[in-house]
């Protein structure tokens, strides 16, 4: 039975030490813990979030440094086709220009050579035609030595042939 | 592992020596029985053990730790009491060892005040006021002392290093995950608001039962005492949690309770109702925490004992069973210690949700 019947000296002791107990405990003991474990739950906490930010920035900076890069990229080819097209025109002109230039002294050639060619030509034909009077003069002249009547016949005769060209054989 | 199997085999063998021993005992019994001698022996023996379970289980003027041949060794402690006859009288226990001292003297067994220190007053058996240093008031203080020197070096850990630059060490390692395990229970049961307010208590009892649950199964001084396991100390510790839940209930606690939103027919019943549930509450956590502790003590007295009534038995079956006897001592220590956390947590738990249900409301 006294198992079961509290006993009243035990119950006051009881009540005095663990009031004591929990008194000095609850002073000195637990919230000095766990104020301290909350406070480092805290930090943690705070920590890991500081550091998911810097994550973010980090990612953030390498997605702008990527999209400057790409940007970049794109300038740079732009250019250089650019410089490319330029280049392109410009050889295109200059071949242009060389290619009017040719033609205008090839032209110009031409011209100079079809003028000296017709002056060679008129030259040619007077001294051969000169020389033609020489030779038919030195021809006649033999032919007619001591003769004048054939050198008149002939004289005649030629002259008609002249004024007649249908009766000519000759030139 | 290995030696497993022998050991199994010899247990076997012994095993197989039960039905011959019992023969013999039984011829034994019914030869004798003419001279009663056994049968003397036999309930000699008997309330032996039922002396030694209650003996270990219950409170006692001395702490008894040893016998040495016919000489008992205990630690006196000392008796404080006020008689009706004399007043305050403040004395060693073992003035009382044989008999009675200054009219005061331990209740003989069968009488109504078995084992406590009574008087005489006008020829009637009376309980003097008794506040005397019993084995379980004494152990209570070693416990709380130990209690008291753990958290405080816990907290002198905390006070002397920075905990968002260091990792626990030593005894904070050990008390921080116990701590904050009560304390977010505290922040799960009674609400982010307040909890601050109430976890302290929740950890100082949780300690305070599973420190004296754990020195209640070390078998030897100062341990052995069965604190967690009297009634006096688990009523207490109810106590303090229903005043804690009373003291601190919220209007609206007090409104559900009183008045609470029901059809009329049902209001002069739902008070009763729930006045009762509210004392019913700290006698069921009395009882629960002081049954399981005691069954668990008794549990490993009654096995331990087995060895001391197999003694007569011969020595095959003694041997045997003392084996047995050890196995299941150690299996029983070992759900003891699981036991004793289990009933410190439900005791917290069943306290944190009791002030979270008085609390509820509280901030509307």
């Amino acid at each position: 039975m006294s198992l079961v019947t509290p006993d009243s000296g035990l119950l006051i002791w009881m009540t005095l030490i663990f009031g004591v107990v929990f008194f000095l405990l609850a002073k000195f003991g637990f919230p000095i813990i766990t104020k301290s474990v909350e406070k480092r739950n805290d930090s943690i906490k705070e920590s890991i979030r500081k550091a998911e930010e810097a994550e973010a920035r980090i990612r953030n900076l390498a997605d702008e440094q990527e999209s400057l890069l790409l940007k970049t990229q794109k300038e740079q080819r732009a250019i250089i086709q650019e410089a490319t097209a330029m280049r392109d025109r410009i050889v295109e002109a200059a071949q242009e220009q060389a290619r009017e230039e040719a033609q205008r002294i090839v032209a110009k050639a031409e011209t100079e050579i079809n003028i000296e060619k017709e002056k060679a030509l008129r030259d040619i034909r007077q001294k051969v035609a000169l020389l033609s009077i020489k030779v038919s003069e030195k021809v006649l002249r033999q032919q007619f030595e001591g003769d004048d009547d054939a050198q008149i016949q002939y004289l005649r005769k030629v002259v008609d042939e002249l004024a007649d060209p249908s009766k000519s054989n000759n030139f | 592992m290995r030696y497993l199997r022998y050991i199994l085999l010899s247990f076997v063998c012994m095993m197989l020596t039960f039905p011959l021993r019992a023969e013999k005992a039984a011829v034994a019994d019914t030869v004798v029985s003419a001279g009663d001698v056994v049968a003397d022996e036999q309930a000699e023996s008997d309330v032996d053990i039922s002396e030694v379970i209650f003996g270990h289980v219950e409170d006692s003027y001395e702490w008894h730790i040893t016998d040495v041949g016919d000489r008992s060794i205990a630690i006196p402690l000392p008796v404080i009491v006020k008689s009706h006859n004399s007043g305050w009288q403040v004395f060693s226990s073992h003035h009382l060892e044989h008999g009675s001292y200054k009219g005061l003297y331990i209740a003989p067994e069968g009488s109504k005040y078995e084992n406590k220190i009574v008087e005489e007053v006008d020829g009637e058996v009376v309980r003097p006021f008794d506040l005397s240093i019993t084995k379980n008031v004494l152990s209570l203080m070693i416990s709380s002392l130990l209690l008291l020197v753990i958290v405080l070096m816990t907290a002198r850990w905390y006070n002397n290093h920075d905990p968002e630059k260091e990792a626990p060490a030593g005894i904070a390692g050990v008390m921080e995950p116990v701590v904050m395990m009560v304390h977010e229970m505290a922040r799960e049961n009674i609400g982010e608001k307040d909890f601050r307010r109430f976890s302290p208590y929740l950890c100082m009892a949780f300690l305070f039962i599973l420190l004296n649950n754990f020195i209640g199964i070390i078998p030897f001084f100062p341990g052995g005492a069965n604190v967690t396991g009297n009634i006096a100390v688990t009523l207490v510790l109810a106590l303090f949690t229903f005043f804690t839940v009373h003291i601190f209930g919220s209007k609206h606690y007090y409104e559900e309770m009183f008045n609470p939103d029901v059809p009329v027919f049902l209001k002069p019943v739902m008070p009763l109702i729930e006045v009762f549930s509210a004392i019913m509450k700290p006698i069921s956590l009395t009882i629960r925490l002081f049954a399981n502790m005691l069954a668990g003590h008794i549990q490993i007295l009654s096995v331990v004992c087995v060895i001391f009534i197999m003694a007569k038995y011969g020595p095959l079956l003694f041997g045997s069973m003392s084996v047995v006897s050890v196995l299941f001592g150690v299996f029983l220590d070992v759900l003891e210690m699981l036991i004793s956390f289990i009933q410190a947590y439900v005791f917290t738990v069943l306290s944190s949700i009791y002030i979270g249900m008085a609390r509820e409301g509280a901030h509307d």
